[in-house]
């Protein structure tokens, strides 16, 4: 009795302390590894496809080694990927997964090989590390010749486009930089420096906030609109009035 | 009866139709109103001009649909000035439409050629008195005259050297020379290799002793672009490889049509464009134009590495770079 009891005390003791004493960093490797599965999951479901089943890449679609958590979290969580059709362009829409789905996508593909890192959220803090004038000067040497002046996007070669930047998410931006996806180069740490990168950020958040100083903006698109509604609506009302002017009163 | 065809008769001139306002006392006062009412828009107009630019704050803004978010100061001003103006023009025509004296004058046009005697009286008169005058006697000051006369229209001519300093040598050189390197811009940070990614591009000026104070003359022509691409994507000559470093590629970002910023690169297409005018640079095959108006590849500048590992110009541009000019060899 006396030694069975001893041996059940001994298994329980020992039980006890091998789930108890288990070193926090095996826990975490272990949900890694969990979240690199599921991610993995969702790749083969999702994306091998056209990515290849080990992310190798194909003739339609490229390599997925070495893009980084950065690469994927712009492109699926700006709703780029997946994509729609095979046009010019993946363009954003709304997210086809969901966050927890995302991160599991991004801890795969970076399992696969070093690169980019989604950046945190301390990392993020342009209201504290941002200048809004250094922003605007980096914006317009750097960025305004694709995606506008007052960041409202513009027309590249063959049906392809620089998007606008209103209304993205700073981590999309800054993940944009440090990836450069589709049409657009990539901007090293550098070339523009982390905390630049955090400027161009809270400058483009100042040209979204900010109303239209002058009345109507126009859409900020420069000369195109502010022509058409010049000859349009300006030589109209002139065409108009010039007909009033020139009927006789009865 | 005539078989021949009678030409259309003059019609004459329309019959004159009186306004209701002429006949009618009651269409007279309210003509009389709705002129005044134009006026009195016009009036509540500057009102409204005068309100806005005193009393509504230069920060305040009001939605309204189609335009957004817009500032309530400048939309004040600007449709107050606007109904004034417009009023003050639509009340004198509604005036002049319905109230003014309503005559009809006929004035018959005739021919603008003067009469064969005036003609002729005019001539006799120019060499009668040119005859008095012994021009044609007198040559010396007939000539010197000629000479101030035309000396004198030169001067606006001269004048035209005030516009500015002559370029000089400005146009053919540029800061970049061998040995400077290649810092970001702005930031004015040297940069390595490493640091430049395949697919990155990074925009550039030479370095300067004194970057705080960079001249925006210098930086029209200093502006550079450094590009990486797979070393083996390149189609170059055998010389201009050796003016990259491992895939990195340096070009003048000043365009050679008109001297835009060429710098809408395309990672995909290897493509640079220049936003101005659509110019189309490729750059593997050293930024070939392959589309628009631009008559020459952008220049290429040489690029190597120092002994601390920072990008340096390896010579300065072997030509002068932006758009063409009278003095340039092509």
């Amino acid at each position: 009795m006396a030694p069975g009891l001893l041996v059940v005390a001994l298994f329980l003791i020992g039980g006890i302390y091998s789930i108890a004493a288990t070193p926090d960093n095996a826990t975490a490797s272990n949900a890694r590894s969990a979240l690199i599965e599921e991610g993995k999951n969702i790749f083969m479901r999702g994306c091998s496809s056209c990515h290849g089943l080990n992310a190798e890449g194909s003739g339609i679609a490229p390599s997925l080694i070495g893009v980084g958590a950065a690469s994927v979290d712009f492109q699926v969580a700006t709703g780029r990927m997946p994509m729609a059709d095979m046009s010019q362009q993946a363009m954003r829409k709304k997210p086809v997964y969901s966050p927890e789905e995302i991160a599991a996508l991004a801890a795969y593909v970076a399992s696969l090989a070093p690169g980019p890192a989604i950046p945190t959220a301390e990392q993020l803090n342009y209201e504290r590390d941002g200048n809004v004038a250094e922003g605007g000067e980096l914006f317009r040497t750097n960025c305004a010749m694709c995606h506008n002046a007052a960041a409202q996007g513009g027309a590249l070669t063959a049906g392809k486009y620089a998007p606008t930047l209103m209304g993205v998410e700073p981590v999309h931006i800054y993940e944009a930089m440090i990836t450069g996806p589709q049409a657009m180069p990539v901007f090293g740490d550098q070339a523009i420096t982390p905390e630049e990168k955090l400027s161009i950020i809270k400058w483009i958040k100042s040209v979204e906030s900010e109303g239209s100083y002058g009345g109507a903006s126009l859409g900020k698109v420069g000369p195109v609109t502010e022509g058409l509604l010049g000859w349009v609506l300006g030589l109209g009302s002139l065409i108009g009035i010039a007909v009033w002017l020139a009927t006789k009163a009865r | 009866m005539s078989t021949e065809l009678e030409p259309l008769a003059d019609p004459g001139l329309p019959h004159h139709v009186h306004r209701k306002a002429d006949t009618d006392p009651a269409a007279e006062k309210r003509a009389e109103r709705q002129v005044s009412i134009l006026f009195l828009l016009s009036a509540a107009g500057t009102l409204l001009f005068i309100y806005s630019f005193i009393w509504i704050p230069t920060d305040v803004f009001v939605f309204l649909p189609l335009l957004g978010n817009t500032n309530a100061h400048q939309l004040g001003i600007g449709t107050g000035l606007g109904l004034a103006l417009f009023f003050i023009g639509a009340g004198a025509v509604h005036w002049a439409k319905t109230l003014m004296p309503d005559e009809e004058v006929i004035a018959q046009r005739h021919e603008m050629r003067s009469s064969d005697e005036d003609r002729a009286s005019f001539v006799e008169t120019v060499k009668e008195e040119a005859g008095k005058v012994q021009l044609g006697r007198r040559s010396l000051i007939k000539r010197s005259l000629g000479l101030a006369l035309g000396l004198v229209g030169l001067s606006p001519l001269i004048m035209l050297r005030d516009l500015g300093p002559l370029p000089e040598q400005s146009l053919l050189k540029t800061t970049w020379d061998k040995g400077i390197r290649v810092v970001t811009d702005p930031g004015n940070r040297p940069l390595r290799p490493e640091d430049l990614e395949v697919g990155a591009i990074a925009h550039v000026l030479p370095e300067i002793k004194d970057p705080e104070h960079r001249k925006l003359s210098d930086i029209a022509k200093d502006a550079a672009i450094l590009i990486r691409v797979r070393p083996s994507e390149l189609k170059l000559s055998e010389e201009r490889m050796a003016w990259t470093h491992e895939g990195i590629i340096a070009f003048s970002k000043i365009c050679s049509h008109m001297g835009c910023p060429v710098a809408l690169y395309e990672q995909t297409t290897k493509h640079l464009l220049c936003p101005c005018h659509q110019s189309t640079f490729d750059v593997p095959t050293g930024a070939k134009v392959i589309f628009g108006p631009a008559a020459r590849p952008l220049p290429q500048l040489a690029i190597t590495v120092d002994d601390e590992g920072y990008l340096i110009a390896a010579a300065p541009f072997d030509e002068p770079v932006g758009p063409s000019f009278w003095e340039r060899n092509i």
